[in-house]
């Protein structure tokens, strides 16, 4: 098996089978320790009920509250299995040696997050994403899985309708090279990049999506972009939602705590979607801070030593990024894009539309998240659908009579990325792929935001096409073999708005507000018609996608208005 | 400061024409918050498309942009041009590794060491079906060595690294403490002989230099002398904490 992507998803999923008796093989862009997971901040939601607050909490609470937040397009089987597994894998990184936050009983502490009825939200301070990767990183040391660092990976091989491996350049030794298996799991993160305003990593610019995309398997719900409420404002790094857990206060150039026009009984820690345009309207109407884009997050008044103690990572981040030192001053805050609901359409199990293709993590859509992510529950999807998609891939080559990858198809799939970079390589490009990049994502941040329309829409779409068009225009400017940046950012262009071309289809075909996807011109959630996923079907040779639906599984929580 | 002056260090040890590095210069316009990383994005993409460098989270957690930055080992996302109150900015890549390209250090010895310390939690007991119970005070001793984001910054300033290349420096060493020092970790006598020895932690000679150059300040030296008075507790009375 071969795991494409070493963040928490595909960690977890190479963990799960190599302790099946499956050889596994982890490639990824950076060193897994260096995988955006690392950057998450608040935590990890489990129904633990550790806190004295939360002594009734349980797994079917923790499923509404998510199936609410996600304002119903989440499926409610999905979700339930998620909740459920949660308690289990949240030990389970215990006992491998998480550093978990602790109540002085030993129990693991746990916050309130947004959209949460209880305090569910498991931490390690404000760096929980980086103490839950690195504990996955050492059990994939432990395990003596097969790193192989610094591959990027750009294509899928495909023989007869079946996954077979991935093609690979080698950032160090330079070259494409074939990578087979009788299975691939893609777990490559989100697609974030492709907005100018994004918390992501530079590197999460949407790549497994985009193989699996072009290789025939639908994209799902990939309109739904959440936005969060908290990005410092001149470089959109994330200050955690944990900081409003701990108490801290959004406040308008007014000084008023203004979330209680918009959420009156949870405040601050209403959803992301929610707090997110409650912050934008506030802005809008001018009551951001001097008239300015930007509203405050006030944390000051929870004292310097819970800030010390419980949120030191955001506070380093503010004083270096910002200039501010939350203990002593407001932080400036602008929604910024955060995450991808949609993604590579999969079931419980991790597996796609293709046989041997599997996918978990943000590039997946199970979905569990619905049209909004609660706080809590990335890193919760992460390790419980990677660990499903490795059980399940040990599953699948159990079955397997016949399993030798094509070697033609192999030979066939690098032989296609090497004369797609050698015609790069040739070219007098008349196009630059960063001033393409930079169109693309502000298209993209501009029009298809926190608030969208129709019109404005019409207009990224369009935008978008002609980016598509002119992609075909650029060439490479250096063709040297190690560590070619221009050419790896020149091939990921091409995926990121096929991605970013998937979103905006999905999101003007929408007429409807759900979740993260608000528009002006149709401001209700419209159950009769659109109470379904949207599937994104990359047509070749065609700019776009073709649309098509899918139901959503409901059965349990009855769709109700959200109010908070 | 209208404009800030780039000098980088290049070379392609693969290329026949790059025998020896060289050092180009560059001029960026200068924005108020602009970042070393920022800068080197500009040159790629609008000079030079042939120069190399690691990059991946922008915001100092994921350890990718570790270099060395007029005169200090430095993350290039974390660091602030308006900081170095210069307006030439000097970049080479951390000294004393081996060299991939340009700004990019190979890496595999330093991971390398740091796997061979066993850096995992070692139980022995079966696991309990909830949590394992470690009191707040417990966790505290972790707060600093579960910070590390193995950059590698340590690893190239130590000069007993450039003395012994068997040493296996403080990062990896730093993670050994990190599990010697968790009240869940039973490992016993299991990690011990791989840096109760002399690649191990008596190469240790407090120079220092690693917590200098720690960009998250950590302190690995601390560490190392822990797992040193441990060791010898271990010979002494036959346990380590």
């Amino acid at each position: 098996m071969i795991v494409v992507g070493g963040g928490l998803a595909g960690l977890r999923a190479a963990v799960e089978a190599k302790r099946a008796g499956v050889g596994v093989a982890v490639l990824s862009q950076v060193h897994p320790g260096r995988s955006h997971s690392g950057a998450a901040q608040g935590g990890i939601n489990a129904a633990l009920a550790n806190d004295p607050g939360s002594v009734d909490d349980t797994w079917e609470k923790h499923a509404f509250d998510t199936v609410k937040g996600g304002d119903y397009l989440g499926d409610q089987d999905a979700v339930m299995q998620m909740t459920q597994d949660a308690i289990r894998v949240i030990y389970e990184m215990d006992h491998w040696g998480c550093p978990f936050s602790r109540y002085d009983d030993g129990r693991i502490a746990q916050r309130p997050f947004g959209g949460a009825g209880y305090p569910r939200c498991c931490y390690g301070a404000d760096k929980t994403g980086h103490y839950l990767l690195h504990t996955l990183v050492e059990q994939a040391y432990k395990l003596g899985i097969k790193l192989y660092v610094e591959q990027y990976v750009a294509g899928l091989i495909v023989h007869e309708g079946v996954c077979q491996g991935v093609v690979a350049y080698d950032m160090i030794r330079g070259g494409f090279e074939a990578f087979t298996a009788t299975a691939v799991v893609i777990a490559t993160g989100g697609a974030g990049r492709t907005y100018s305003n994004s918390t992501n990593a530079l590197i999460n610019t949407g790549g497994g999506m985009a193989m699996a995309y072009r290789a025939g398997v639908p994209l799902k719900d990939m309109e739904f972009i959440q936005f969060h409420p908290t990005g410092l404002f001149s470089t959109n790094i994330l200050m955690t939602e944990g900081a409003r857990g701990e108490g801290g206060y959004l406040i308008n150039d007014l000084g008023e705590r203004f979330m209680e026009k918009y959420a009156p009984n949870f405040m601050e820690l209403a959803p992301r979607d929610i707090t997110a345009r409650s912050i934008q309207t506030e802005i809008n109407e001018g009551r951001g801070i001097g008239g300015q884009g930007y509203v405050y997050l006030d944390l000051r008044h929870l004292g310097a030593e819970k800030i010390l103690e419980r949120l030191p990572g955001i506070r380093d981040l503010a004083i270096h990024f910002e200039g501010v030192d939350p203990i002593e001053a407001m932080v400036p805050i602008v929604p910024s894009q955060h995450y991808s609901m949609g993604g590579i359409d999969t079931d419980v199990n991790g597996a796609s539309a293709m046989p041997g293709l599997y996918a978990a993590g943000e590039c997946a859509c199970v979905s569990v998240h619905g049209a909004n992510r609660l706080g809590g529950n990335s890193l919760l999807e992460t390790i419980v659908f990677g660990r499903r998609a490795g059980a399940e891939v040990a599953r699948y080559l159990g079955g397997l009579t016949h399993a030798r990858p094509n070697a033609r198809s192999a030979f066939a799939a690098v032989q296609a990325l090497e004369d797609e970079v050698d015609a790069l390589s040739a070219k007098n490009g008349t196009e630059d792929a960063y001033a393409l990049r930079a169109e693309m994502t502000v298209a993209m941040k501009e029009n298809f935001g926190v608030f969208r329309d129709e019109a404005t829409m019409k207009q990224g779409v369009d935008k978008l096409h002609s980016i598509k068009d002119r992609i075909g225009e650029i060439g490479l400017r250096w063709t040297g073999s190690v560590f070619n940046l221009d050419m790896i950012r020149t091939v990921e262009l091409a995926g990121m708005v096929d991605v970013a071309l998937a979103i905006a289809t999905g999101a003007l075909a929408r007429t409807e507000s759900r979740g993260a996807h608000f528009r002006i011109d149709h401001n209700t959630r419209d159950d009769a018609n659109w109470l379904k996923h949207t599937l994104a079907y990359h047509q070749p040779g065609v700019s776009g996608p073709r649309l098509d639906a899918k139901p959503v599984t409901l059965g349990t929580f009855e769709p109700q208005e959200r109010k908070y | 400061m209208p404009n800030v002056t780039f000098r980088i260090r290049r070379q392609d040890p693969q290329s026949k024409k790059d025998r020896e590095p060289r050092w180009d210069e560059f001029t960026v316009p200068y924005e108020g918050n602009l970042t070393v990383l920022e800068g080197l994005f500009y040159i790629q993409e609008k000079f030079d498309g042939s120069l190399s460098f690691r990059y991946c989270c922008r915001a100092s957690i994921c350890g990718s942009c570790a270099m060395y930055i007029n005169g200090a080992y430095r993350l290039a996302c974390q660091t602030n041009v308006k900081h170095l109150d210069t307006n030439v900015v000097t970049v080479s890549p951390m000294p004393r590794l081996p060299l991939v390209k340009d700004l990019v250090s190979e890496m595999d010895g330093f991971f390398a060491k740091y796997e061979y310390i066993q850096p995992w939690l070692i139980r022995n007991s079966p696991d309990p079906e909830k949590e394992i119970r470690q009191s707040p005070k417990e966790r505290k001793k972790l707060d600093m060595p579960i910070d590390c984001i193995l950059c590698g910054c340590c690893y190239s300033a130590c000069p007993s690294v450039w003395g012994e290349e068997n040493y296996l420096g403080p990062a990896a060493l730093l993670k050994a403490f990190r599990f010697e020092v968790d009240s869940r970790d039973q490992a016993g006598k299991e990690r011990l002989p791989r840096f109760d020895n002399e690649r191990g932690v008596y190469r240790c000679h407090t120079i220092m230099n690693c917590v200098e150059a720690c960009p998250k300040e950590l302190n690995p030296t601390e560490g190392i002398q822990w797992l040193k008075k441990a060791a010898v507790r271990r010979r002494l009375f036959g346990r380590l904490k």
